[in-house]
């Protein structure tokens, strides 16, 4: 038996676009997230798929389903079937790359979006099962969160004191913290904190936390999916 | 009294003590989990019966072609026989089968469905109920019911078991998918709580051990056909169980043993192709000229 609490719309749901809750609307919630962390015009999106996905994803139409989300399509938007269309009307390039990213789920992705700039974001995700998803890593740093919650992404010192100063900024405005985790590659390096919420955070809290400066590099707010 | 419950045991306690329907307990569950008024989670499934009804027709009425083209159009020629001819199964039971059919094939070429419990089982549930409930002329307040009743056996298997055929096998998936509709059914007919989980354990004692085994891993085939027997198990099953016929063992029972034959039940035939139709001469063919066809596509529109 797992603790996991199953609303009944987990169940008689999710309302999305056909063939495969994994492998159709998982991917575009992972695409989703993409967007969400993008900090610019997006130029170039390129997707590596790993396991399952890499030999499943024509049939599967994962590749539609993740420049869907990358453009910010809902998973039960019928518009995932005509999104490569709609990447090259908005002047988006996209590749799809069949590789290896080592000991992780058979549905695993990584995208790398790349700005005009010559810069690049990049973020891993795997679609769980049943629509779910599983982020585990964000510009080469290990991460995990479900996306299921509003969730504040935050990329900050690996220093004392940054946690309680955001949490502050949250206790606030009222703001409930549903889980939290830091993850940090090296000591007094950069780190992220995942702050799940119960509600959503509103800009001008992001906007306050950002004001932290030389503490916080960067603070990305992913709405629930 | 919980407002919650883990199992089916626990679910009929519930319901006993409070002369209460299992979807009306679904209800108030959901009401009490998400702090929602009883007609924003009614509104929500309203929302979810509209979708699954306007799939239906899509794919009794279009030309429908699943992405690798492999399926498609084969819902259509089951309504056409019911509708102009007599059927071995009656028109009922046909109607079902080519709704449930005609769900998969929206899936199938990237339309709108409601997963329930998955993409790959979405058509056995809007397939029973809408039809039944259409049949028996009964309003859309009772399939509503019906709907919220199967998301209860849903809720319980996903909790205790898997409806993932990569976990399972397609046991798990059609399995509780058709456990789901033929409980709502049962509700839907005016039947007791216990009578609809006998219905739901018969249904996934009909096809317990079923593989699953998809033509080049693609949600397409055989899954379309296991909906269109998924669907009639569902509508054998309630009646079964409307009749008094009991099931044996206790569907939480059922629902363990089902998991244990998923676990014992290898890699090859649990939604990977390597086993199975999929794996067959004719299914390895499939799969190569599917790909082949992909990749050639892809460089013309390049």
């Amino acid at each position: 038996m797992n603790n996991k609490i199953y609303s009944v719309f987990d169940i008689i749901g999710p309302k999305m676009i056909g063939p495969s809750s994994s492998h159709t609307a998982g991917a575009a919630r992972i695409g989703r997230v993409a967007r969400k962390i993008s900090r610019d015009k997006i130029k170039k999106v390129s997707f590596y798929l790993h396991g399952s996905f890499a030999s499943t994803y024509r049939g599967h139409g994962t590749d539609r389903a993740l420049i869907a989300g990358v453009l910010g399509l809902q998973p039960n938007d019928e518009n995932i079937s005509r999104s490569m269309e709609i990447a090259k009307e908005q002047g988006m390039e996209y590749s799809f790359i069949e590789t290896d990213l080592g000991d992780v789920h058979p549905n695993t992705v990584k995208i790398v979006l790349e700005y005009n700039d010559g810069k690049h974001s990049e973020l891993v995700g795997s679609s769980i099962g049943g629509g779910s998803i599983k982020i585990i890593q964000i510009n080469g740093l290990d991460v995990e969160f479900s996306a299921e919650y509003p969730t504040l992404v935050i990329r900050h010192i690996d220093r004392p004191g940054v946690i309680a100063e955001v949490t502050k900024i949250m206790s606030h405005h009222n703001i409930n913290i549903a889980s939290m985790n830091v993850f940090r590659q090296h000591k007094g390096e950069d780190a992220f904190m995942i702050i799940e919420t119960d509600h959503v955070v509103s800009e001008k809290i992001v906007d306050e936390i950002c004001g932290l400066k030389d503490k916080i590099m960067s603070v990305y707010m992913i709405e629930a999916l | 009294m919980s407002k919650d419950f883990r199992n089916g045991t626990e679910l009929i306690q519930i319901c006993n003590a409070n002369s209460k329907k299992i979807s009306e307990v679904m209800i108030e569950r959901e009401m009490y989990l998400s702090g929602k008024t009883r007609d924003e989670v009614i509104e929500a499934m309203k929302d979810s019966l509209k979708t699954m009804k306007d799939a239906i027709e899509k794919g009794l009425t279009k030309d429908i072609k699943s992405v690798s083209g492999l399926i498609g159009g084969d819902a259509k020629k089951l309504k056409s026989r019911y509708e102009t001819t007599k059927t071995v199964c009656g028109k009922q039971v046909n109607k079902a089968v080519a709704s449930a059919m005609a769900v998969l094939e929206v899936n199938a070429s990237m339309g709108l469905i409601v997963a329930a419990p998955t993409a790959g089982a979405s058509g056995i549930l809007p397939g029973a109920i809408i039809t039944v409930g259409e049949n028996f002329k009964l309003g859309e307040e009772e399939m509503i019911h019906g709907l919220f009743a199967a998301g209860a056996v849903g809720y319980i298997i996903t909790k205790n078991a898997t409806v993932s055929g990569a976990e399972g096998g397609c046991q798990a998936e059609t399995g509780s998918a058709a456990a789901m509709a033929a409980a709502a059914i049962v509700e839907m007919l005016g039947g007791t709580p216990e009578e609809a989980l006998h219905a739901a354990s018969m249904a996934i004692k009909n096809i317990l051990g079923m593989v699953c085994d998809p033509i080049a891993g693609l949600v397409e085939a055989p899954c379309m056909k296991r909906n269109a027997i998924g669907v009639a198990n569902a509508l054998i099953s309630a009646d079964m169980a409307l009749a008094g016929i009991k099931s044996i063992i206790p569907f939480d029972e059922v629902v363990e043993a089902m998991y244990k034959v998923g676990r014992a039940l290898p890699c090859s035939l649990k939604e990977t192709a390597q086993g199975g139709l999929a794996a067959t001469p004719t299914g390895i063919r499939i799969q190569k000229e599917i790909f082949e066809k992909i990749e050639s596509d892809k460089t013309v529109t390049k």
